[in-house]
Formats: C-alpha cells, sequence, structure tokens
C-alpha cells in the first residue's frame, strides 16, 4: 500500500530579551547553575510575575511576519504539573486566547514549488530549568539548574500540513529564517534556541481521515529531526503492515545513538488543570503598538529574496540561499556594494566564505575575514589583478589575519601578469624550451592535442610563478601551436 | 503606654513623653509575660525591634520624621521579612527565612514602625478559628476557651490584649473583619489592589488583599496611609494615588445613605448578634444617616462560589512547597514522587489538604466549566449585585460574622459550618470591595463586629463613618478583663 505521512509541528523558539518572561534575571546562555535566577524564578513564596513588554512585542512582530491575527486581549494560564525544573508546579502559558491566532509560513521545496503551511497559533509562555542525572552529583542524587527557567519562548503550532520530512525540515528551517531576521530570537539551536516537537501520523494515501499520531519532543537540530521523522513514519508503517495500531504517545529521540522511545503514552498524560493565572491581567495591546511595531519590522526573508532578484540581478537559488540567513545577506549586501560586483561577491560568500566559517563553527557576524575585506578582494579579481586561484590564496590570507587584500597582493607578489608583451615572451621561451613536447604536439592528432595543452600551461604558469593570467595565455598559447602546425 | 492608640502613641513619641526604645520595650516584655496565655505571637524579633526603635528615636529627634515613625507593630507571619523565619503557621515553612520583604513590611519600615514579631494565623491562611496553625490555635483574649477567629486571628488577638497597638493582618474571605469582629477590634480590607501582595505568601490570589488591624477606625487609617501604595512587582496593584486617609475622618454623617441588605439578617445569625449591630446602626441613624434596605440577591452563591475559587487557586498557588527548593522534605525520599508525597503530606496540615483536593477537583478535565466556570459566573452575578446596591446607597452595612467567638473544636469537625463564619465577608472579596469591622456590642460577654462595606477606593468614607461611630460609642476602648 501507499502511505501518506502527516506532519505538524510545535516550535519552541526563545525570545532574544535581555531578561526572563517575568523577572529581571539575565537571560544569558551558559552561566553557572543557578546564578541567573532570582527569587521569583526560584518560585519563592509571596513573589509574583511582572510580564517583560519586549516579549510580547517580539511575539506580536512574529505574529505579523506570518500575516497573522494578533490577539488584542491574550490571557495567560497556569499549566498544573510537577517537575523538579517547574519551580512554581505550574507553567505561566497561554491557551484559550493566546497572543498570535492564524497566519501561514510559504515554504520552498527542492523541486522549486512553494507550499503554505498554516499556523494554528503562537502563545508566549515560560521556559522550564533543567534537571541533570550526570556529572558532579553524588550517586544517585540529581540536580536542578533554574537560570534558564523563566526564559520567555513562543511556541508555535502548525496545523498539520507537512507531507514528508523535507517539508518539515524547510518549514522549520524557514521559521528559524523568520525570527533571525525580525531578530527576535538568536537562532542558536546547539543552544537550544529553537527547539522542535513533531507530531507524526501516517495515513493510506488518497484518505482524507488523519492517523493515529505520536509526538517525538525536544529536536534541536535539522538533522535530528529529520532521522526521528523518517524513523518514525516507518516504525508506524511497519506496525500497520504488520496488523499492529500506532498507540498515541509522547516519545524521545535520542540524537547520539539514533534509538526513539516512549516517553509516556495517553493514559500517562498529564490533566493540566488549565486556569487563567490571577496573578496577570489580560495582555492587552493597542492598535497603535501593533502598527507601530509592523512599521519597525525588519524587512522579511521572502521580501529579501525578491529584492536580491531585482537589485543585484541574482539567480532565484542564489538569493535564496541568502537571503534565508539574515546576517549572511547583511554581509552579502556590503561586499555587494562595496565591490559592485554582486555576482562575485554572492559567489564568495555563498562558496569559500560561508565553507570556512562552517568548519570554523562561526556565524557572520563573527567572521575573520571582514566584509569590506572581502569586497576588496573582489574587486582585484574582477579587474583581472589576480586570478580565482591566487584569489583563493589571497583569502586564506585574510583568514589568517595577514591584512587587506591590496596587502597581501603586494606582500606575496601574487599580482597577475596579464601584460600581453610578457606573456607572449614566456610562451614563446617555454616552447623553445620544450621542442620535444612541441613536435609530439604537433604529431598527434586533434582530438589529443586538447589534453596536451594542460602541459604547456603548467610549464607556462610555473615560469610566470603563478602570476600570468590564465585565459591570456590560453589564447597567446593556442595562436602560437596554431602558427606550427 | 499599652491602652494608647497609635493616634496616641504617636503624639507621645513627637512630645517625648516615652521614646520608641522605652515603648518597644514595654511591649516586648508584655508580650514575653502575656503571649503563653494567647499564643498569638509566635517570632518575636526582640533585639531587632530594639535597634529599629533607636534609630526611629534618632529620626524622631531630627523633627521630620514619618507618621508611623517609633510606633512598634506586629506582622502576621504570612508577610516575608528579610532575615526572619516566615512560617506561614505551616511546618512546611517552619524552616524558611525569606532574603526580601514584603512591599506591605517595607513600606511600615520605610514609615519608621518598629517590628516587634510576627503573629500566629491559620495554616496558609486556611481557616477562620485559628485552629489549623502548625504552632497551635490562638486563644481569644475575651474567653480563653474560645477561638479569636482567623485566619489573622494571632493578629487581633495580639491587639485585643495590647501586646502591640496594630498589626498587618490579609484577607482572602473575610480573615481580617472575622477575627476583628471575633476580638473586639477594628480591622479593614482594603480594595483588591489597593495594597500591594509582593512578598505575601498567596493564599488565593484574587481574593488575597492585605490591610491593618488596630484598636480604632482611627488607627487603621494612619496605618493604611502607609500600607496603601501602587507597586510596579505586583501587577494586580493599581496605579491610583493614595488619599490621606486621616483628612476625612471628621466628616459628618448626615445624609449618608447605609443600605441595610436583608439577606445579611436571615436564618442563622445570632439574635444577640443582630440586635447589636441594630443598634448599631440606629445610631448612626440619630446622627443624620439613612438607612436603606436593600437586597443582594446572589449572596446565597457567595460561599459556594468562593469554595471554588479559592481552592482552585490555592492548589496551583501551594504546588511549589514540594521539598525541592525550600521549606520541608521529608526525610529519605525513596525517589521523587516519594518525596514530593510525603513532603506534603507530611508538611502540610489537614485543612490545607482538603482545600488543595478541592481545588485539585475543580479544575479537573470534565469538571472545570461545571466548578470553575460556575464559580466565576457566580462571581460575575456578585459583582453585579453590588454595583446595582451601589448606584443607591454609599456604605452597606451587616452584621460582620453570624455570631460571637465560638468554643475550640466546636465547629472542628464541620468543615461547612467552619466555611459558614465567613458568609457575609466572602461576597467583597469575590467583587474586589473594601471591606471592615468594628465592634459594636457585646453577647455572652464577647464583642460583636459591625461590617462596613463600601465602594471600589472608597476606604476614607468607610474609615470616615467607623471613626465617627467610635466617636459616640466606646466599645472598641473595652478591653478583656484579664488585660
Amino acid at each position: 500500500m501507499n502511505w501518506e505521512t502527516v506532519i505538524g509541528l510545535e516550535v519552541h523558539v526563545q525570545l532574544a530579551t535581555k531578561t526572563k518572561i517575568f523577572s529581571a534575571a539575565s537571560t544569558t546562555f551558559g552561566a553557572t547553575p543557578n546564578t541567573q535566577a532570582c527569587a521569583i524564578d526560584l518560585a519563592m513564596p509571596g513573589t509574583l510575575p511582572v510580564l517583560n513588554k519586549q516579549a510580547v512585542n517580539y511575539a506580536i512582530m512574529f505574529g505579523l511576519a506570518i500575516d497573522a491575527e494578533i490577539c488584542q486581549e491574550s490571557v495567560f494560564e497556569r499549566k498544573n504539573y510537577f517537575y523538579p525544573d517547574l519551580p512554581k508546579g505550574y507553567q505561566t502559558t497561554q491557551l484559550e486566547k493566546p497572543i498570535v491566532g492564524r497566519g501561514s509560513v510559504t515554504i520552498q521545496l527542492a523541486d522549486g514549488t512553494e507550499k503554505a503551511i498554516r499556523i494554528h497559533h503562537a502563545h508566549l509562555e515560560e521556559d522550564a530549568g533543567k534537571s541533570t542525572h550526570e556529572g558532579d552529583l553524588p550517586y544517585g542524587m540529581s540536580g536542578v539548574d533554574l537560570n534558564r527557567a523563566g526564559t520567555p519562548l513562543i511556541e508555535i503550532v502548525s496545523e498539520p500540513d507537512m507531507r514528508s520530512a523535507e517539508e518539515a525540515i524547510a518549514f522549520a528551517k524557514k521559521l528559524h529564517s523568520i525570527v533571525t531576521s525580525i531578530k527576535i530570537c538568536d537562532g542558536e539551536m546547539s543552544q537550544g534556541s529553537m527547539r522542535f516537537d513533531v507530531n507524526v501520523s501516517v495515513r493510506p494515501a488518497g484518505s482524507s481521515t488523519l492517523g493515529i499520531r505520536t509526538e517525538t519532543k525536544n529536536l534541536n537540530s535539522y538533522k535530528f529531526m529529520e532521522e526521528a521523522i523518517e524513523r518514525e513514519v516507518e516504525r508506524q508503517i511497519d506496525l500497520i503492515e504488520d496488523g499492529g495500531t500506532v498507540a498515541q504517545e509522547t516519545r524521545l529521540y535520542n540524537g547520539d545513538t539514533k534509538v526513539a522511545k516512549s516517553m509516556r503514552s495517553k493514559e500517562e498524560a498529564n490533566d493540566y488543570r488549565y486556569f487563567p493565572c490571577p496573578d496577570l491581567l489580560p495582555v492587552l495591546v493597542s492598535d497603535e503598538t501593533i502598527e507601530e511595531l509592523r512599521q519597525a519590522l525588519p524587512e522579511l526573508p521572502d521580501a529579501r529574496q525578491n529584492r536580491f532578484v531585482s537589485q543585484y540581478a541574482l539567480s532565484d537559488y542564489d538569493s535564496a540561499i541568502i537571503a534565508s540567513d539574515s546576517n549572511m545577506s547583511a554581509f552579502f549586501e556590503t561586499v555587494a556594494k562595496d565591490s559592485n560586483n554582486p555576482k562575485l561577491a554572492a559567489n564568495w560568500v555563498m562558496g569559500e566564505l560561508s565553507g570556512s566559517l562552517n568548519n570554523a563553527g562561526l556565524g557572520f557576524t563573527e567572521s575573520p575575514v571582514s566584509a569590506k575585506q572581502l569586497a576588496g578582494m573582489v574587486v582585484r579579481i574582477a579587474d583581472n589583478s589576480i586570478s580565482g586561484k591566487m584569489a583563493k590564496q589571497v583569502f586564506e590570507a585574510m583568514w589568517q589575519g595577514e591584512g587587506t587584500a591590496d596587502e597581501i597582493i603586494e606582500s606575496k607578489g601574487l599580482k597577475q601578469v596579464s601584460d600581453s608583451g610578457a606573456l607572449e615572451k614566456i610562451v614563446v621561451d617555454v616552447l623553445a624550451a620544450n621542442a620535444v613536447m612541441v613536435e609530439d604536439f604537433i604529431n598527434s592528432d586533434e582530438s589529443k592535442r586538447k589534453k596536451k595543452l594542460g602541459g604547456f600551461m603548467g610549464q607556462i604558469m610555473k615560469a610566470s610563478k603563478g602570476q600570468a593570467n590564465p585565459q591570456q595565455v590560453n589564447q597567446i598559447l593556442l595562436q602560437k601551436l596554431n602558427e606550427l602546425l | 503606654m499599652h491602652n494608647y492608640t497609635i493616634a496616641e502613641l504617636i503624639k507621645g513619641l513627637q512630645n517625648k513623653e516615652f521614646s520608641s526604645v522605652e515603648l518597644t520595650q514595654h511591649f516586648l516584655d508584655r508580650i514575653s509575660q502575656l503571649n503563653d496565655n494567647y499564643n498569638a505571637v509566635i517570632t518575636i524579633t526582640g533585639e531587632q525591634a530594639l535597634t529599629a526603635a533607636a534609630l526611629a528615636d534618632k529620626r524622631l529627634a531630627s523633627g521630620d520624621a514619618p507618621a508611623m515613625c517609633g510606633v512598634p507593630i506586629l506582622h502576621k507571619d504570612i508577610f516575608c521579612t528579610d532575615g526572619v523565619r516566615t512560617s506561614c503557621g505551616s511546618k512546611m515553612l517552619d524552616n524558611f527565612v525569606p532574603p526580601y520583604n514584603a512591599t506591605v513590611v517595607e513600606n511600615f519600615a520605610r514609615d519608621g514602625a518598629v517590628m516587634l514579631g510576627k503573629t500566629n494565623m491559620d495554616e496558609f491562611a486556611m481557616g477562620s478559628s485559628n485552629e489549623t496553625s502548625f504552632y497551635g490555635p490562638v486563644k481569644n483574649p475575651w474567653a480563653t476557651d474560645s477561638v479569636p477567629g482567623g485566619s489573622s486571628g494571632g493578629s487581633a488577638a495580639a491587639i485585643a490584649a495590647r501586646l502591640a497597638p496594630g498589626a498587618t493582618a490579609t484577607d482572602t474571605g473575610g480573615s481580617i473583619r472575622q477575627p476583628a469582629a471575633l476580638c473586639g477590634i477594628s480591622g479593614l480590607k482594603p480594595t483588591y489592589g489597593r495594597v500591594s501582595r509582593w512578598g505575601m505568601i498567596a493564599f488565593a490570589s484574587s481574593l488575597d488583599q492585605a490591610g491593618p488591624m488596630a484598636r480604632t477606625a482611627e488607627d487603621c487609617a494612619i496605618m493604611l496611609n502607609c500600607m496603601a501604595s501602587f507597586d510596579e512587582k505586583d501587577s494586580t496593584s493599581v496605579e491610583q494615588s493614595v488619599p490621606d486617609y486621616t483628612a476625612s475622618l471628621g466628616n459628618s454623617v448626615k445624609g449618608l445613605k447605609i443600605g441595610i441588605p436583608k439577606e445579611y439578617f436571615s436564618e442563622g445569625l445570632h439574635p444577640g448578634t443582630e440586635l447589636a449591630v441594630r443598634e448599631a446602626l440606629a445610631e448612626l441613624e440619630a446622627q443624620g444617616a439613612k438607612l436603606v434596605d436593600i437586597s443582594l440577591p446572589s449572596s446565597d452563591l457567595s460561599v459556594p462560589a468562593y469554595y471554588v475559587i479559592a481552592p482552585a487557586e490555592a492548589s496551583a498557588n501551594l504546588s511549589r512547597f514540594d521539598g525541592v527548593k525550600y521549606g520541608y522534605r521529608c526525610e529519605n525520599p525513596k525517589d521523587l514522587q516519594d518525596m514530593y508525597c510525603r513532603s506534603r503530606s507530611e508538611g502540610f496540615g489537614e485543612e490545607v489538604q482538603r482545600r488543595i483536593l478541592i481545588g485539585t477537583y475543580c479544575l479537573s478535565a470534565g469538571y472545570y466549566d461545571a466548578y470553575y466556570g460556575k464559580a466565576q459566573q457566580v462571581r460575575q452575578l456578585i459583582q453585579q449585585d453590588f454595583s446595582e446596591a451601589f448606584k443607591s446607597v454609599d456604605l452597606i452595612m451587616g452584621p460582620t460574622c453570624p455570631s460571637p467567638a465560638f468554643k475550640f473544636g466546636a465547629k472542628g469537625d464541620d468543615p461547612v459550618a467552619m466555611y459558614l463564619e465567613d458568609i457575609y465577608t466572602i461576597a467583597t472579596n469575590l467583587a474586589g470591595l473594601p471591606g471592615m469591622s468594628v465592634p459594636c456590642g457585646m453577647v455572652e460577654e464577647k464583642p460583636v463586629g459591625l461590617q462596613i462595606i463600601g465602594n471600589y477606593f472608597d476606604e476614607a468614607r468607610m474609615l470616615n463613618v467607623a471613626h465617627q461611630f467610635q466617636q459616640i460609642t466606646d466599645w472598641h476602648h473595652q478591653a478583656p478583663e484579664a488585660v
């Protein structure tokens, strides 16, 4: 039988506020455990929450970015359950009246098609702390770190509109692109800034009823997400084809061991006993606030992509890749403008620079080669001062901090020789010194001559210490050899 | 000195008749001599008090000291006090020392008031008799075989016994007014949002409100001047300027329209209590006030609605007491589940557990609409009743509670009988309105309270009328024989 996969995502996005959603404690990642938890985060008796307005604004900005309804009176509720990393014994979240209502996100697929994924809603809530069961703890003890407790989140809930892991990943990447472009999230997936819960079910192709779904929680990389979805789809199909049924349950996927296991079944699910939080007033959002935020909303990835095509004449493919990353976009635009050569700028930003940054685990804002430096180098490629091969050397040197492109070209003596008189002399000298090779070339048939050209090129480049302009050399060489035929 | 009102003590301090250190020492001595009879005070902060008093004396000497400067008071043990155990009357928090002050505590400290210690209370403010405290019951100074009311029974008894001239208290369903009535003192629950809840351990967040207890309405006005404030740390605190509550105390009651709800004089009201309240109303009428019969038709729904909403909120508010971070943790837990279960079963008393269970039940899937949802609707009806009534009257008056102080154990086996103690006080909490109790008579040698309910933020008028009533009566000056 043919099976159709149905996927819905719940995405937790940590908002890039300086302080927590209900307290003034810092949200900086990676601090010593429990040093960024104040009395409110520790749920000390008598403490009360005060809502961080910036978190509300960020949530509204997300709503505007996906063209969603903004709820002008949203309500915080208490979601009650006991867990050591949940200090109050309830999570303050939104249920009945979330701040962001229905919206939509368009994804681009590899085959070039587009698809709209509907957003059911997005709500504001606080993150929990972390429980640790390993490390320096005495045997049998567990530790609780409440630094993360109270970090503001929006939870984005999609409709079950995705039909493959590819679509789910494209959706996840698009959300990442949106929230980082409007700067409401730092997008650091390895630090848990975006986490994905994946709801997966399968049904016979053509069926319009949904199968029983499972939820795999807390995936924080696209790779793990893809693996988890593919394994889960396979598991469900195998199960059904063997005559079994899928149990509605929550699952955990371990990206290191590649093993997924059941965390709790539907029967074990908590009754969260939601009710409106009496410590917080309803969140009222005025038309003026929405309008102000709309005006101030940074450029969205789709708009940026279109602009790159029209303004810089980039291909759809290149502009899509660059526009999806706001830092990469900013870097590219500086290089493009400073060098006045957008196509070359795009090639270098997407190619050598992206690759090097990726290998070094750095972002575009941390690049050892500045956009101005890269632009300087692009200018020298464009005016034929250096060859593409030399440019790689220049780039490497800039990466090592050896200065600007011009300084490096100068100090390494990399300037390309494009003077045709000088090049002609080198070609003539090389041909004279390699009479045997010339003889061989002349005696070969047409089809083999092309191959033998490489040998001459090598000798000429060597003689010019790599500085000869290869296109020109090629031209002169062909001319000289033709004269001998 | 202990028979002086706060107003008189302020004069005495400012006229240098006595120093704050002398005054503070006097009350500390009384507490150490008499507290064993009443169990009203559970933490005495003597050394700290004398240091604060010495500081207050310096401020007084400088000539521009705030109103409460040098006046000793007690804080209900529900208010967090920096460096001083704050137990909320529970074994759960017997070891809890907060690293911060409640805003109320902070406000009194700012104005130079001297904290003598912390008062006993029903565990987590859940009770109307002060029998649920981990530290044992408080005894009513008027009859030590009887309850002082609750949950602010320690504060009320301490004032009645002249262990302090004033004390802070909180009121979720009557916890200021009912013990004030039973102990023959004055107490005011302000409008919800008038006094900050920051640092006040939550019972039912949408109902809890802190207020003053003292012997006179004037003293309550002086204390409320200090307590009331807008507080950014409490999102439900109301940003509205605080009037000088003492400024209008002298106004005449002539022409004042007082609503008398028929539902507050119905079945279950002790005839002696009714007589005392009716006589008090007649006194006010004689001063020119007009009595108007009114109806608050949803009154009978207030107790059932309250016993859904308050436990529901409490069930969540008390989840933080889990043995993980602070407070009581059971010995040698087997695992996490065992730690939760035993810490909470051993740390909470019976009434607290009962209310957590009721609240958890009311919020459960499938029951929410029938209980919590319905109770919220009732709450709106009750609000509407009052707003309708306040279209035609300035204040509403009636008894504070159905009968005078009952004996220990009298209602111990019957939680519903205990819950009915607050039948006249609960509605104002549900509506968020201010309510007050002032002494207005004696029945069986025990005090009776007159309840005054005002419109939102109309505390000044309530205090004015209460003060005028106290100019023509002397119930508030009567003291238990033993005192």
